[in-house]
């Protein structure tokens, strides 16, 4: 559904991401993983439209994205939620979301009733009519899911959104993307430094270190995997 | 969908009585209030029309001068020139001033002028105009066009030739206009994308929001209105110079309304526009009583009302007073 295929950008020099590839199948849930600095949020931004890459090329549906605007990637069925959230601040919790839900729905009224539907998905239905500045960090972060999700994306680009939540909320939430997974079909590519959450959710995982893929498989192929390890715990010396 | 959809019911009420008191205000007004009351009407109507690129879609212009004068100028120099009536003469003032406002939004917003530097060019862009209607000759350059003045005895509103009533009354029809059209925007997909833009462009845009188009809609939209109130304003005071109608004092004094009344809100405008120049005028008036003959009160005046809103009421006065009006729902 989602290729990544060799893709490197660098900022002023300093290499991001270099020669990045992988695949995200249809239907799936996949983790990127890594050290902080490895590069993860980059290939988010790449795919999203907000850098272009210096090279190689990312293919969504088999159509090349790489050179699209943001908006025209959410046209295109990704939605994506943003590390350092960004809610509308002055605007009530439905309202953010109904300003995603327009994008699918033609009248407000209907985007209202879809908006109210994924906030009530996501616990934050007793909230809708504070403004979102007054949400915590956790509840935030659930309102970039909700906004996200409104977009209606066949494909959802999630970069930490398990931050901060308690493991029984961080459970909910997987619970959440595993009913969306499975009822909607919605695939879902997420960044995430909450194993618990990673472990639970993801069928392939992909590590990133120092903006290079440097290994990829199930939970259980990554955990045992040498190089993992190496660049997480450092490398093994016999004593 | 209704347009009077969760407006709270005292909200409508409080907006009837006003609306009536606007309407009989000119059976018991002097001259001179009359006139007052004209330029609440206008200041109400330009800042509603500001307050749309900066306080729906987040554009701060401090260049609407621009449009005023285009406006004004287009409509004046039609009548002057062929004896057009105004209200054909709006049809190219709008034209003119969108043009105008779409040139100035794709400039900006084509190549990521944003914030200061968008304001910066807004204001170059009245300057522009300042100086080259200096020196054009076809509307008399800085010597001024003047339109042709007569007593009349009955209002023609078809050439907008009348008593300061009628005036009063069209600008009446433009405030009340220009808030409903608001009102309903701000329930449209147009309205929460304005408010998404100016909220978070970044995340505007992952939802799917062409920034280009909305930020153009916005500015388009607020020149063509303000070109109206350029019109109304040219056959009012019958006269045009460059040097004033472009002036930047023009577009500072255009946004202070809405600033002092609450950036962002329907009603804003509206009690800013009122504040400013009932109370300047009633201070002047004051003065004048009290014998005291100093030039630039109103000016002091000014400065000290958006000193004690900056300061005190960060939001403007409408706000704070719509939480204690119970309004806010």
């Amino acid at each position: 559904m989602l290729s990544v295929s060799r893709v490197s950008k660098s900022f002023r020099g300093l290499r991001a991401v270099h020669e990045a590839s992988f695949e995200v199948p249809q239907g799936s849930i996949n983790a990127l993983i890594g050290p902080n600095g490895a590069g993860k949020t980059t290939i988010f931004n790449l795919i999203a439209g907000v850098y272009a890459p210096d090279a190689g090329e990312i293919l969504f549906e088999n159509k090349r994205i790489d050179r699209l605007r943001p908006d025209q990637v959410c046209a295109a069925g990704i939605g994506r939620t943003f590390q350092l959230v960004k809610p509308f601040a002055g605007l009530s919790v439905l309202d953010n979301v109904i300003v995603g839900a327009l994008h699918k729905e033609r009248t407000v009224s209907g985007a209202r009733v879809l908006s109210l539907s994924i906030l009530r998905k996501l616990g934050l239905e007793a909230k809708a009519a504070q403004p979102a500045a007054s949400l915590t960090l956790p509840d935030r972060k659930r309102l970039e899911v909700a906004r996200a999700l409104a977009t209606r994306p066949r494909l959802l680009l999630l970069d930490e959104v398990m931050a901060g939540l308690r493991p029984t909320e961080c459970d909910q939430m997987v619970q959440v993307f595993r009913d969306m997974n499975r009822a909607d079909g919605l695939t879902i590519l997420l960044i995430e430094h909450v194993m618990r959450a990673v472990m639970a959710l993801a069928k392939h995982i992909g590590v990133l270190h120092h903006g290079e893929v440097i290994a990829r498989g199930t939970p259980e192929e990554i955990v045992r995997h040498s190089a993992v390890l190496e660049c997480y715990l450092g490398e093994e010396t016999e004593v | 969908m209704s347009l009077l959809e969760g407006v709270p019911r005292r909200g409508l009420v409080l907006l009837a009585i006003l609306l009536a008191l606007l309407l009989v205000f000119p059976m018991f007004a002097s001259g001179y209030l009359l006139a007052v009351g004209f330029l609440v009407l206008y200041f109400a109507y330009v800042g509603q029309a500001w307050n749309i690129m900066m306080g729906f879609a987040g554009q701060l212009s401090l260049g609407h001068s621009l449009y005023v004068g285009l406006g004004a100028y287009a409509a004046a120099a039609l009548y002057v020139h062929f004896g057009l009536s105004p209200w054909i003469g709006l049809g190219a003032s709008i034209a003119v001033c969108a043009l105008a406002g779409a040139v100035i939004g794709f400039l900006a917003f084509r190549f990521g002028v944003a914030g200061v530097y968008f304001a910066i060019l807004t204001i170059a862009f009245a300057e522009f105009a300042r100086i080259g209607f200096d020196h054009f000759t076809w509307v008399r350059g800085s010597s001024g066009l003047f339109l042709p003045v007569a007593n009349y005895i009955e209002n023609d509103l078809w050439n907008l030739r009348g008593s300061p009533a009628m005036f009063y009354y069209l600008m009446l029809a433009l405030a009340v206009g220009a808030f409903i059209l608001c009102h309903a925007i701000l329930r449209s997909r147009m309205g929460y994308y304005w408010l998404a833009i100016r909220e978070s462009p970044d995340a505007a845009q992952a939802l799917g929001i062409n920034l280009f188009r909305y930020k153009m809609m916005a500015v388009i939209l607020s020149a063509a209105m303000t070109s109206l109130a350029g019109v109304v304003f040219a056959f009012y005071y019958n006269n045009l110079f460059p040097e004033q109608i472009f002036h930047i004092s023009r577009s500072i004094e255009l946004i202070l309304g809405p600033i002092i009344g609450g950036i962002g809100t329907l009603v804003g405008p509206l009690v800013g526009a009122f504040l400013l120049t009932a109370l300047a005028e009633g201070m002047r008036e004051l003065m004048l009583q009290l014998g005291i003959e100093v030039p630039g009160v109103k000016q002091v005046f000014y400065g000290i009302c958006l000193l004690v809103v900056v300061m005190f009421l960060p939001d403007g006065v409408w706000p704070p007073l719509a939480r204690k009006l119970r309004l806010d729902r």
